[in-house]
């Protein structure tokens, strides 16, 4: 997606047996989405550490969702009520210091939920994109 | 530095047709460490294996990347390829190019710059990944298999078979279950009691097989291969072994107004009891809260009795301490309370029963000698309403009854309007239903019977009220076939009420750690490959624990579960997930804080004597993760303030490099 | 003047060491100036007699010095905390981060400690500073004493001290106080209702002053870390260096949520910052939203709490909804 020439960068993190399987239902069923969405596997929302998407804004990352079972549906029984907690707090505290809070999330995607998927990421990258570029939080050094 | 290998697949034209893959390779190729990349058509065929095979053995590489599908798809596939050309199997990331990049973008150009990235990231990562060994624990060869019915029998009995020790617990004072107080099973219409009490026989007899009767699960401790579990054996006031079940006791008991819950408080028993003539163990148990003589010191007749001296008065709950490789869950179902039915009088009528009450009043052993009589009066009704799915498939009704289908209504009513019309065909049966269901061998022909040979009135729509008035029950009803309202004058209203799990599951499911949905069913580890396992490794599912279940289907899942436990029991060691949390132990700070979040109680705290750069000793807390119960979650990795604790697989490093490469 | 003389803490001290309670004790000594006061370990009542010091300026909160103390040998060792510092040492003692065996704790009251940039805003020149009820009178090279209003010289976290209740000691001198309410989220509401742009402009402005000195870090009584992740290579956000406006902001960030449900709100932070960086207002923010959302929670207010962020209801608030509760400032 562009908008005024500029290409958003998401970060995404999937649940291995949830979000990762729904995007992998996704691009079953063909379900188009940006491919500014660029996905990384963790085997549970719970395993994103705050560092990994303040790291991923560091470098020029513009959004950073994160993606996991449905609470009550975490293949670890709950480790997904964990990350709710923590983002939670984290994205309360970006907004605090002025980061755009659109630049965040947390969604929950089952293995059965492509649509919501395909959906949520049309969706966050359009709300990225229309933000702009991620300034607030970048690390110029890091810039090419 | 590693050498990695890049391959790229095509997947024939799936990958291929939006993503250039030759550019791919050639881009990747100057990625820091890699010194091999290509493409090839389908990287899964093995043809496509013998490429990595060769490459991993001419290039000497230490890890490789394949560009291709899901890692879901064919993860495992490569893994195996790698380690069958001598390389550890976790030095294998796949880059998803396929459902994540060539099947959701449409544009040759952005397909092909995606999955370079992508690429990318899992070349940062397998620079950083280091082989895997998976850890291996003990199995102890012996089952538990918690609830006795026709599931826990059955499961049971077929791992005792293949030669392993199997314990049963059941809360009852006998083995038998549901099946039990049934009278008659569809489709066939053998006796359950005929089919049934001959395998609680094989039970007993079994010598593989130990009967904790009378006993719960208190406590469960370990993991898949050594489960410890307490088991505390209610005190039945009564020796088990040497109790000879004749029966003296229960016929000589003074306290005879006990409502007896085999025939759901259709007549009474004793305050000393056999719950069925066919129990097993059969053996005597006092019901502490009815006998007089634990109540007030005064009477012990049951003792004076007792021709081998088996009352114990004094008797105490025991706690039996075991170790299981494998438990097996089999607790069952109830039907659920009718108290909140107002519409259809079930607390104001004696004569408004449930199907189970039912099959007791058609059952030779039952309170009325198996003569179909009205609870109230005693006298033969002559027109019998059954209503079926009461509190089943209730969307508006969660408060009292379930969303979903019980499963086994439509059938066992259509048995009993059957049996009815068969014994008594001067009886008027009506059955009314939403849909009658009769997916099953035979069912539907059984159904079609009871309406077309023994002309049972089958009526389609919802009874709206039932009302006592002087021996009659009005009941008003809708025939929506007809389009219009029916009033019967009914003498017996039998409701088909919904099924639920036990009660105890619940509690069971925290202590196993075991995962249920919003209805207290347990859940599979899958719904459809992995039917009858608990995602909690070590852990099976047997019958209606998991979800409404007629006989067969539950027979045949606990043959299921049985040959699951027994492929887990046949192993000496357990190979478990490599991709395990791991605490640096220099920079733990032994805070408890990872402890905290862990689902498994894998983390312990050890005292650990540290040698200090100085030469001195020094004693520090530190986690310790038992690698047998982690599963791999990573919750304790960010709980961790110092970074100690890290997840191998997938490495805070790792993960940042993946970032990285993604962002650069 | 605090309410307990000098004199009542050597003597206890002296007291203690001399019946052989304790071999070490953990106090206040002067250092190039009046109010320039560092913590410092005693042996004996000479060293007590001769060093020992216990004015307004002894703010800082010993509980994490006793992490090494007490690891260097036999014997316990005696520190007097001041109410505040009390839930570091509870917090530090659910982390089990030092033996309790080891300490012998005495309880201080604490009238609030004074702020001495706050004085040098008003007098050049200090070289000794008293309290006499609810007036400082400070003694200037310049312009002979000054006399100046207590209230306004106190630290922020004094200011709105959350407690003057000790909940740890083995021992109390004084009279035992009261958890006040504070208003120690004020600040923290007044930046919720700025504009993200003016929170923004707000936190640029404190940050960018940051030199990574890391004196926040080092005297944070939950941050005790035996490696910690700003040390460690291997941990991906190293850097001594402040070199991008950026950087401090993840600095900053990073150290706060792993403080999260930890900090107990001391304000050492803030007090110990060269350049005056309101830190504390980071920490409250987590604080005040986890009392928000989860319910009130106090780190180190009892012994083996179980802190929220490592903690669930299955009815949490989601984390889009966490962000616009800010908004509204519920």
């Amino acid at each position: 997606m562009q908008v005024n020439g500029y290409k958003p960068l998401i970060v995404a993190f999937c649940c291995n047996w949830c979000s990762y399987a729904g995007a992998d239902l996704a691009g079953n069923n063909r379900l188009n989405y940006p491919a500014d969405v660029k996905i990384i596997r963790v085997p549970c929302s719970c395993r994103v550490n705050p560092m990994f998407i303040l790291r991923a804004f560091q470098r020029g990352a513009d959004g950073v969702i994160i993606c996991g079972c449905h609470p009550g549906d975490c293949h670890y029984t709950s480790g997904n009520y964990y990350t709710r907690r923590r983002m939670a707090l984290l994205f309360s505290m970006l907004d605090y210091l002025g980061i755009e809070k659109e630049r965040t999330r947390v969604e929950w995607v089952s293995a059965a939920e492509g649509a919501k998927f395909a959906a949520t990421m049309n969706d966050f990258v359009e709300t990225v994109a229309a933000l702009g570029e991620n300034k607030r939080l970048e690390d110029l050094r890091c810039k090419k | 530095m590693q050498r990695i290998g890049v391959f790229v697949c095509h997947c024939g034209t799936n990958i291929a047709g939006t993503v250039d893959v030759k550019a791919v390779a050639e881009a990747l190729k100057t990625e820091p460490g890699v010194v091999f990349s290509t493409d090839y058509q389908y990287m899964c065929s093995q043809a496509g294996q013998d490429i990595i095979k060769n490459a991993i053995a001419e290039h000497k590489l230490t890890g490789i990347v394949v560009c291709s599908c899901s890692p879901r798809m064919h993860e495992t596939t490569f893994r195996k390829t790698a380690a069958a050309a001598g390389l550890n199997p976790y030095m294998v990331e796949i880059a998803n190019i396929r459902e994540q990049c060539s099947w959701v973008h449409k544009e040759m150009e952005v397909g092909t710059e995606k999955a370079i990235i992508l690429g990318k990231a899992a070349v940062a990562k397998v620079n950083l990944n280091t082989p895997l060994i998976p850890g291996e624990s003990p199995v102890t060869k012996r089952a538990l298999v918690i609830g006795g019915g026709i599931a826990g029998i059955q499961t049971a009995l077929d791992i005792a078979d293949a030669g392993f020790p199997v314990d049963i617990v059941e809360t009852k004072p006998t083995i038998g279950g549901k099946m039990a107080q049934l009278d008659k099973t569809f489709p066939t219409l053998d006796c359950a009691a005929c089919i049934l009490t001959p395998k609680m026989v094989d039970v007993a007899q079994n010598e593989k097989i130990r009967i904790f009767s009378y006993s719960e699960v208190t406590e469960v401790k370990g993991f898949v291969g050594s489960f410890d579990v307490t088991i505390k054996r209610r005190a039945r006031y009564v020796k088990e072994d040497v109790c000879t079940g004749c029966g003296l006791c229960t016929e000589k008991c003074p306290q005879k107004k006990v409502p007896n819950e085999f025939n759901l408080g259709m007549d009474n028993r004793r305050a000393i009891y056999i719950p069925f003539a066919q129990a097993v163990p059969k053996v005597a148990t006092i019901d502490p809260n009815y006998c007089t003589m634990l109540k007030t010191g005064k009477c012990g007749v049951c003792s004076k009795v007792c021709t081998v001296g088996a009352i114990d008065y004094k008797a105490q709950d025991e706690y039996v301490q075991e170790k299981y490789g494998a438990i097996v869950v089999a607790t069952g179902f109830n039907p659920i309370s009718m108290e909140k039915f107002d519409e259809y009088a079930y607390a104001q009528s004696k004569d408004v029963i449930t199907s189970l009450e039912f099959e007791r009043l058609t059952n030779a052993a039952g309170p009325t000698q198996g003569k179909l009589l009205r609870p109230s009066d005693g006298e033969h009704p002559h027109t019998i309403v059954f209503v079926q799915c009461v509190g089943s498939r209730c969307e508006s009704c969660a408060e009292k009854g379930k969303e979903y289908c019980s499963k086994i209504c439509c059938m066992y009513t259509a048995k009993h309007a059957m049996l009815t019309r068969d014994k008594y065909p001067d009886t008027d049966v009506y059955v009314f239903y939403i849909d009658v269901r009769t997916p099953g061998k035979n069912f539907d022909e059984f159904y079609r019977r009871a309406v077309e040979e023994y002309g049972v009135h089958y009526i389609k729509g919802m009874v709206g009220k039932v009302s006592p008035e002087g021996k009659k029950l009005k009941v008003q009803a809708s025939d929506l076939i007809a389009g219009k309202q029916l009033h019967i004058d009914a003498d017996l209203v039998v409701l088909a009420a919904a099924i639920e799990p036990d009660k105890s599951a619940r509690p069971l499911a925290t202590m196993l750690t075991a995962s249920m949905d919003t209805n207290d069913f347990f859940t599979e580890a899958h719904p459809k490959l992995r039917p009858v396992e608990s995602p909690t490794a070590g852990v099976f599912l047997s019958g209606a624990c998991q979800g409404p279940k007629d006989i067969p289907e539950t027979v045949s899942q606990a043959g299921a579960a049985a040959s699951k436990v027994i492929g887990l029991l046949c192993k000496d060691k357990l190979t478990g997930n490599p991709c395990v949390a791991h605490s640096n132990e220099w920079m733990c700070n032994g805070c408890s804080t990872c402890e905290k979040v862990c689902p498994y109680g894998a983390i312990t705290y050890i005292d650990k004597e540290f040698r200090m750069p100085d030469r001195t000793t020094k004693v520090r807390r530190v986690a310790s993760v038992n690698e047998a119960v982690c599963q791999g979650c990573g919750a304790c990795t960010v709980a961790c303030m110092s970074g100690a604790m890290d997840l191998k697989g997938f490495l805070n490093k790792q993960i940042m490099a993946e970032v990285d490469a993604i962002c650069k | 003047m605090q309410e307990i003389k000098r004199e009542i803490l050597t003597a206890k001290a002296a007291e203690l060491l001399e019946n052989g309670t304790v071999t070490r004790v953990l106090g206040w000594k002067r250092g190039e100036f009046d109010y320039d006061v560092t913590p410092a370990v005693f042996e004996s009542a000479a060293e007590l007699e001769e060093g020992f010091v216990w004015n307004d300026f002894c703010g800082a909160n010993f509980s994490k010095y006793l992490i090494k103390e007490t690891a260097k040998g036999e014997g316990k060792v005696l520190v007097f905390l001041k109410p505040c510092d009390t839930y570091s040492f509870n917090q530090l003692l659910t982390e089990h981060r030092f033996d309790r065996e080891k300490v012998y704790a005495v309880g201080v009251p604490c009238a609030g400690m004074l702020d001495i940039s706050r004085i040098k805003e008003s007098a050049e020149g200090v070289l000794a500073v008293r309290t006499e009820g609810d007036q400082v009178l400070v003694d200037t090279l310049y312009d002979g004493t000054l006399t100046l209003d207590r209230a306004e010289l106190l630290p922020d976290r004094c200011k709105h001290c959350k407690s003057k209740k000790h909940v740890a000691y083995d021992e109390l001198l004084g009279e035992e106080g009261e958890v006040l309410d504070s208003h120690r989220f004020d600040e923290v509401e007044a930046l919720e209702k700025m504009t993200p742009d003016e929170r923004f402009a707000f936190w640029q402005n404190e940050l960018s002053r940051c030199i990574r000195c890391n004196a926040c870090r080092d005297v944070c009584p939950a941050c005790t870390c035996e490696k910690c992740v700003f040390d460690n290579p291997e941990s991906g956000v190293e850097n001594k260096a402040a070199a991008t406006s950026f950087e401090e902001k993840m600095f900053h960030i990073i150290r706060a949520f792993h403080v999260v449900g930890r900090c107990t709100d001391c304000g050492e932070c803030s007090r110990v910052c060269p350049q005056h960086i309101p830190l504390h207002l980071l920490n409250r923010k987590f604080i005040k939203d986890i009392d928000n959302f989860y319910g009130e929670y106090q780190a180190g207010a009892e012994v083996g709490s179980r802190a929220p962020i490592v903690n669930y209801t299955e009815g949490d608030l989601e984390p889009g909804e966490a962000v616009k509760r800010g908004e509204t400032h519920a």
